[in-house]
């Protein structure tokens, strides 16, 4: 067949376009396809919009720099969520803190120096089941262990390694895949010139890694960020102005959560969601800078 | 005067003895390598090679593709080691020094045998990174001795001109000939001995092939180069000893056919192989 189709002359494949040719045939499934994908990646983008959309007209009219900077007052529902705002990114760096350098250096040890096999699979497959835990168990797991066992205060410290244990699988495995995507041709040329292998790993492989594994860092943040289940059963809800990580607070989420539940003032809610929305987008505007920065590429 | 007539005829004895294993190396020799066999987990890839590599000279492997020259080249600076289940047995001396021993650090190795591959390999880092990575291991820190290096080791590499005002930027906005030149300048920075080269120019422009020719000639008075290739022109071209590798039957290990002076490799081989695999009736 495909022979001949291609001795046939040009003219006679232009005249041919009325005829039920199989180019024609080609040309109905390649539109049907193509709808296809854009009516699933309009679903997807109109989904986002209109969430967005929504909190964002619901939310904006609230939110004034009385709203980010005050406290709040009466039943905790009129005023401003100051210390609510602090709390959560208090949590959240905290959290950062305690669970990055677990998790990295767990990740150097798995892509780099643990022997390949079972005992590394297991390894994996338990990092990926951590990850897909309900976050209320992890609440309940953070509760009973730090506060109950532990015996912390209801804090930042105890909402943190909570939130830590939520972090580590997504940081660990992102920051592994980081690594070995890393060309193992890179790596000869390093050791190729008498580098030993940490050498190699600090010095070249991490930082050409560094962008990758910041990706992995903000998905893991953009979690723990908008976590709700975990914080609220570890770090209490009164609303306080944390200084120490012994301190109690309460996050947006909760807030936002309390608010809702309790149907008091729903304008403050949305203000609440409006906010935790850009703090989540500056999180992301900012690592995709580090990011670029790491992996710039000037021409 | 008088010593340069001996050193030559010392290299004409060399060459006497690549045909005969026994006959111990000269002082000229770099690596000297006998009854060399080489496993890939149970496949037998390379048995029985022996010959010498001549200080300050370009020593060519040729032969067609699975013919264990790369594999071979590996065993000079133990980059074999990095891959899993690899095993050699027989003997390499590096200086005199047999290199498979017990108290040889292969990182030192390395760091005197340098190494440049086939896919040209920058480090995701500046030019300037890039070149000082080397002595910046070895602990050189200050700015001007680092600079001084960097402009030295790239006027080296034939590629100074090109990047002297763009030093930040990063390796791999290079061209690839450019990356490969920049790869031949970063090893170039740690001064080794000795410099292998797997088909450095297999994936490069003409320009920047002719470019890396150039500086081969131009830095082998001070360091020895081996350098694997496909082109038997380039072999022809710039090196002084050619080795020809070849496996006669899948499956089984390859071998070392013959080994000497290039000119007369390629005039007058003296195995039937070679002259057949030179003429491009196979391979």
């Amino acid at each position: 067949m495909a022979p001949e189709m291609t001795r046939e002359p040009a003219s006679k494949m232009t005249q041919g376009r009325d005829k039920k040719g199989s180019t024609q045939g080609k040309n109905v499934a390649n539109n049907v396809a193509l709808a296809l994908f854009w009516v699933a990646a309009g679903i997807t983008v109109s989904a986002l919009a209109a969430i967005l959309l929504y909190v964002i007209v619901r939310g904006i009219g609230v939110v004034t720099p009385a709203f980010i900077f005050t406290w709040p007052h009466g039943v905790n529902a009129e005023g401003g969520i100051f210390p609510v705002i602090i709390s959560t990114i208090y949590v959240t760096g905290l959290a950062m803190l305690i669970a990055t350098p677990v998790a990295v250096l767990a990740a150097i040890y798995l892509a780099e120096y643990a022997r390949q096999g079972k005992i590394v699979n297991v390894i994996r497959f338990a990092a990926d089941s951590l990850a897909s835990v309900p976050s209320i168990v992890m609440g309940l797991f953070g509760f009973a262990f730090f506060i109950e066992t532990l015996g912390l205060p209801f804090s930042m410290l105890a909402a943190a390694l909570s939130l830590s244990l939520l972090m580590l699988p997504i940081i660990m495995r992102t920051t592994e895949e980081a690594i070995r995507a890393v060309p193992r041709y890179i790596r000869w040329g390093s050791y190729g010139m008498g580098a030993t292998k940490w050498q190699t790993v600090s010095r070249v492989v991490l930082p050409a890694a560094t962008a990758r594994i910041i990706t992995g860092l903000v998905l893991a943040m953009g979690r723990a960020i908008g976590e709700t289940a975990v914080v609220f059963y570890t770090m209490g809800q009164a609303i306080n102005l944390p200084i120490t990580p012994l301190d109690s607070g309460r996050s947006m989420p909760v807030h936002l959560y309390l608010l809702a539940v309790e149907g008091i003032n729903m304008q403050a809610a949305y203000g609440t969601a409006f906010l935790l929305l850009v703090l989540i987008l500056i999180f992301n505007v900012v690592a995709r800078y580090i990011s670029k920065r790491y992996s710039r590429i000037k021409e | 005067m008088t010593d340069s007539v001996i050193t030559s005829n010392a290299i004409k004895i060399g060459h006497t003895s690549y045909n005969n294993p026994l006959v111990q190396s000269g002082e000229d020799a770099t690596f000297f390598v006998r009854n060399l066999d080489f496993w890939y987990g149970d496949f037998n890839a390379l048995t029985d090679v022996s010959l010498d590599i001549k200080k300050k000279e370009i020593t060519a492997f040729i032969g067609p593709s699975g013919c264990g020259k790369s594999t071979l080249l590996r065993c000079l600076n133990r980059m074999n080691d990095l891959i899993a289940g690899t095993k050699v047995e027989g003997t390499v001396l590096f200086e005199n020094a047999n290199i498979y021993g017990p108290s040889v650090d292969p990182v030192d190795l390395r760091r005197r045998v340098g190494m440049i591959f086939q896919q040209p390999n920058p480090f995701p880092q500046s030019i300037y990174d890039n070149v000082a990575y080397g002595p910046r291991l070895q602990g050189v820190k200050k700015k001007a001795a680092l600079d001084d290096i960097v402009e030295h080791a790239l006027d080296k590499a034939n590629i100074w001109k090109e990047v002297k005002d763009n030093l930040g930027k990063n390796g791999l906005a290079l061209s690839g000939g450019q990356q490969q030149r920049l790869c031949i300048a970063r090893v170039l920075a740690v001064q080794p001995e000795v410099i292998l080269m797997d088909e450095p120019c297999s994936a490069i422009d003409p320009t920047s092939v002719q470019k890396i020719e150039d500086l081969m000639a131009e830095i082998k008075d001070q360091v020895t180069i081996v350098i694997v290739t496909h082109n038997m022109q380039q072999a022809a071209r710039v090196s002084d000893t050619t080795s020809f590798f070849l496996q006669e039957v899948a499956g089984e290990p390859a071998i070392l056919v013959e080994s000497g002076p290039t000119s007369e490799m390629f005039t007058n081989p003296s195995d039937r192989r070679t002259e057949d695999y030179i003429t491009g009736r196979f391979g």
